[in-house]
C-alpha cells in the first residue's frame, strides 16, 4: 500500500512533490520522520534524517528510518559536498544560530536544497506590531518573545535577498496560504510576501560560490 | 576441520544439562596481527533459532571482554540465563524465530575457544604467556573462518556492545561485503588513555598475586584468584554510574547496625564488589583477562587506516545504528558520536541514538525498552531490504 501525500502536514506534502524518484535526500530537522517515511515507501529514496531531539530520533529509528541525533549548526560540516542530490530544511532555518552558514553547508552538501520557513512579512504579523506594538504571536509562530526557538525570522523578500547575496539560483518558490494552500510565487514581487504564512524554495548553488 | 559436539570447558558445570553448544577446530593456521600463527584454532559457538533457505538470516552477535557464546540460553558453566536473554529469543527484539544467531567465543578466552589456558600442541603445555597476543581484528578473522566453515557468506546484522562493539566496527570494516547491517553498542573506535588506565591496574592486580606464577599457574597447580578477583571489582566500578551507585547503596552498611573501625566489609558496595570478584574468578581464566583487555587497549580503528577514521567505512554499504547511554562514561557518548560522525564523511547509512539512563556502561545488558525498539526497527528495516520473511 503506497503511503497518501495527504497524510503529511501540507508544507511537507508540498515539498515531498518537489522530490524526485529514487533521490538521495538529507532531511535536516526530520522531526518525527513522517516526511522521510513518506519518501522511503511513495518515492523509493535513499533517506538520511539530522533531528535535534534525542526522543524524535529514537522513534524514526524504530520506524526503520536512518537519522541521527544532531545539530544544523554544527554537524553539517562533517557530511562530504555533493553527496546528496537533495538537503531538505523545512521549518528549521529560523531557529538556527548562523543561517547562512547553515545555507551555505546546504549549497555544499546537496546538489539542490529545499529550504522552508515562516513568512515574517505576513500580513497578520506587520498589523499585529503596528496596532498592538506587541511581539506577535501567529499560530504558526505561538511562542513569547523571551522563549522562542526563533531566533532568526525574516521574510520572503529577505531570505530571497540572502540566496541571492550567496550567488544561490532559485529554481522554484512556492508561497503556502493559512488554509495550506501552495501556488507558485515570483520571490521579488510584494504580495506573496504579505499573504504568504510560509515558503517553501528550491535552491541550487551557483557557479560562484560564496563562503 | 574437526566439528566436536562439546567445546571443552575449563571449569565443571554447574548446570550439565544446559546446551554446551558446538566448537569447530581448524587444523590450519590463523594469521595473526602481531606475524604469528595460531595452530590449530578452535572457535566455540552457539546458535540460535533456524538458519533460512537462502542463509540470509544470520545475525552474529559479538560478546564483550568478560562474557562469552551463552548469550540467550543458559550458561553450563554459572547455571545462569543468558547474558543477552532480554534481547535475542522468540518475539523477542531479534527475534529467534525469524533470526539465525550465532555467537561465538573469542579466541584469547577462556570458553572453549583457543586461548592461553589451552594446551599448546607444540609442548604439551599449557600456553600460558607464551599464547600470542591476538587483536580485535584477529578475533574477527577467527569469526569470518567460522561463517566460512558454516557456509555462510552474508550476515544480516552484526551487534555488539562494548568490546562486542569494537568486533562489530572491525567486521564492518574488514568485511563490508558480508555485512548488511551493524550495530555497536556502548563502544568506541579506539580504547581511550582512561580505558587503558583501568585496564592496566587490572593486569596489574592479576600479575602481583602470586599464585599467578608469571602466568605458568597451571603448571603449578595454583590460581590467582585474588588478583583475579580484584581486577574484576575494579573494572566492575567502571561498568556502573555513580549516581546508579548512590541509588543502589548509598552509604548503607552491610549486615551490621554501626561502622566497626576496622577494614571488613561494612558497606554493602564493598561486599557486593567482593561478590562481583568472587563469582567472576570462578567462570573466568586469569590470563584470558590479560589477553582480551590487551586486545581491547590495542583496538584503534582509525589508526589502522592512515589516522583517518572515515577511511576505515570508505564506500561501505553496511547500514549502521550506533546506540550510546548517558551515563556510559567508560564509553561515553562522544566517543559513540565520534564513529557517527567518520560514518557520515563516509557518506555512509547511519543512524545514533543516545538512551537515558543513569545505569551506566552495563545498561547495554539491561532491561532498557528503548533498546529493544530501536534494535527492532532497526533489523527489520535491515531484513526489509533483504527480503528476509
Amino acid at each position: 500500500m503506497k503511503p497518501s501525500v495527504r497524510t503529511l502536514r501540507p508544507d511537507l506534502a508540498a515539498i515531498a512533490e518537489m522530490i524526485p524518484h529514487a533521490a538521495r535526500v538529507l532531511d535536516i530537522g526530520c522531526g518525527d520522520g513522517s516526511l522521510l517515511e513518506y519518501l522511503t515507501a511513495a518515492k523509493n529514496v535513499d533517506g538520511r534524517g539530522i533531528e535535534l531531539s534525542q526522543q524524535n530520533v529514537n522513534a524514526c529509528v524504530a520506524r526503520g528510518l536512518s537519522v541521527i541525533q544532531g545539530d544544523a549548526d554544527t554537524d553539517l560540516a562533517e557530511y562530504p559536498s555533493q553527496v546528496f542530490d537533495i538537503v531538505i530544511l523545512s521549518q528549521t532555518i529560523q531557529a538556527t544560530r548562523s543561517p547562512r552558514s547553515v545555507l551555505h553547508q546546504l549549497l555544499r552538501i546537496g546538489t539542490r536544497a529545499i529550504v522552508s520557513f515562516p513568512n515574517f512579512g505576513h500580513w497578520r504579523i506587520r498589523l499585529s506590531l503596528l496596532a498592538l506594538g506587541r511581539m506577535p504571536r501567529t499560530r504558526a509562530l505561538d511562542y513569547p518573545w523571551y522563549d522562542t526557538p526563533n531566533i532568526h525570522l525574516c521574510t520572503i523578500a529577505d531570505f530571497a535577498g540572502l540566496a541571492r547575496e550567496m550567488g544561490a539560483v532559485t529554481e522554484g518558490a512556492l508561497a503556502l496560504s493559512e488554509e495550506g494552500h501552495t501556488q507558485p510565487m515570483r520571490t521579488d514581487a510584494w504580495g506573496p510576501n504579505l499573504f504568504a504564512e510560509s515558503a517553501i524554495f528550491l535552491l541550487r548553488a551557483g557557479a560562484n560560490r560564496t563562503a | 576441520m574437526t566439528e566436536t559436539a562439546n567445546p571443552r570447558f575449563l571449569r565443571p558445570l554447574s548446570a550439565p544439562n544446559a546446551d554446551p553448544g558446538q566448537a569447530i577446530t581448524f587444523d590450519r593456521p590463523l594469521a595473526l596481527e602481531s606475524g604469528r600463527m595460531l595452530e590449530p584454532f578452535t572457535v566455540a559457538y552457539m546458535t540460535y533459532g533456524t538458519l533460512n533457505a537462502a542463509k540470509s538470516n544470520v545475525v552474529l552477535v559479538c560478546h564483550a571482554l568478560s562474557l562469552d557464546q551463552f548469550a540467550a540460553s543458559r550458561n553450563p558453566i554459572t547455571g545462569k540465563p543468558g547474558w543477552w536473554d532480554v534481547l535475542i529469543g522468540p518475539g523477542k527484539a531479534i527475534d529467534t524465530d525469524r533470526f539465525f544467531v550465532i555467537c561465538p567465543n573469542v579466541i584469547g578466552g577462556c570458553m572453549g575457544s583457543t586461548g592461553p589456558a589451552e594446551t599448546d600442541p607444540a609442548t604439551g603445555e599449557p600456553y600460558g604467556l607464551t599464547f600470542p597476543l591476538v587483536t580485535i581484528r584477529d578475533m574477527v578473522r577467527a569469526q569470518a573462518a567460522l561463517l566460512d566453515a558454516l557456509g555462510i557468506d552474508e550476515i544480516l546484522c552484526v551487534i555488539g556492545g562494548s568490546m562486542g562493539g569494537m568486533q562489530v566496527l572491525e567486521w564492518a570494516s574488514s568485511y563490508p561485503h558480508r555485512v548488511v547491517s551493524a550495530i555497536p553498542i556502548a563502544t568506541g573506535a579506539r580504547h581511550s588513555a582512561q580505558n587503558i588506565a583501568f585496564h592496566e591496574v587490572g593486569r596489574q592486580a592479576i600479575m602481583a598475586d602470586p599464585d599467578w606464577q608469571g602466568g605458568a599457574y597451571q603448571r603449578h597447580n595454583t590460581r590467582p584468584a585474588k588478583g583475579l578477583a580484584v581486577a574484576r571489582m575494579a573494572a566492575h566500578i567502571t561498568y556502573l554510574s555513580e549516581a546508579a551507585l548512590q541509588r543502589k547503596f548509598g552509604r548503607n552498611l552491610q549486615n551490621r547496625e554501626a561502622i566497626s573501625f576496622g577494614f571488613g566489609p561494612d558497606f554493602q558496595i564493598e561486599s557486593y564488589l567482593h561478590h562481583q570478584g568472587m563469582t567472576f574468578v570462578d567462570r573466568f581464566d586469569a590470563n584470558s583477562y590479560l589477553y582480551i583487555t590487551r586486545a581491547m587497549d590495542y583496538f584503534d580503528l582509525a589508526a589502522d587506516h592512515g589516522g583517518v577514521l572515515a577511511e576505515a567505512f570508505r564506500a561501505t554499504q553496511t547500514r549502521f545504528c550506533i546506540i550510546a547511554f548517558t551515563s556510559d562514561w567508560l564509553f561515553p557518548t562522544a566517543e559513540n558520536k565520534r564513529i557517527a560522525h567518520a560514518l557520515n564523511a563516509a557518506a555512509a547509512s547511519v543512524s545514533f541514538v543516545e538512551i537515558e539512563t543513569d545505569r551506566g556502561h552495563d545498561a547495554f545488558l539491561l532491561d532498557e525498552p528503548e533498546m529493544f525498539a530501536t534494535v527492532r526497527g532497526f533489523l527489520n528495516s535491515a531484513a526489509a531490504s533483504r527480503a528476509v520473511a
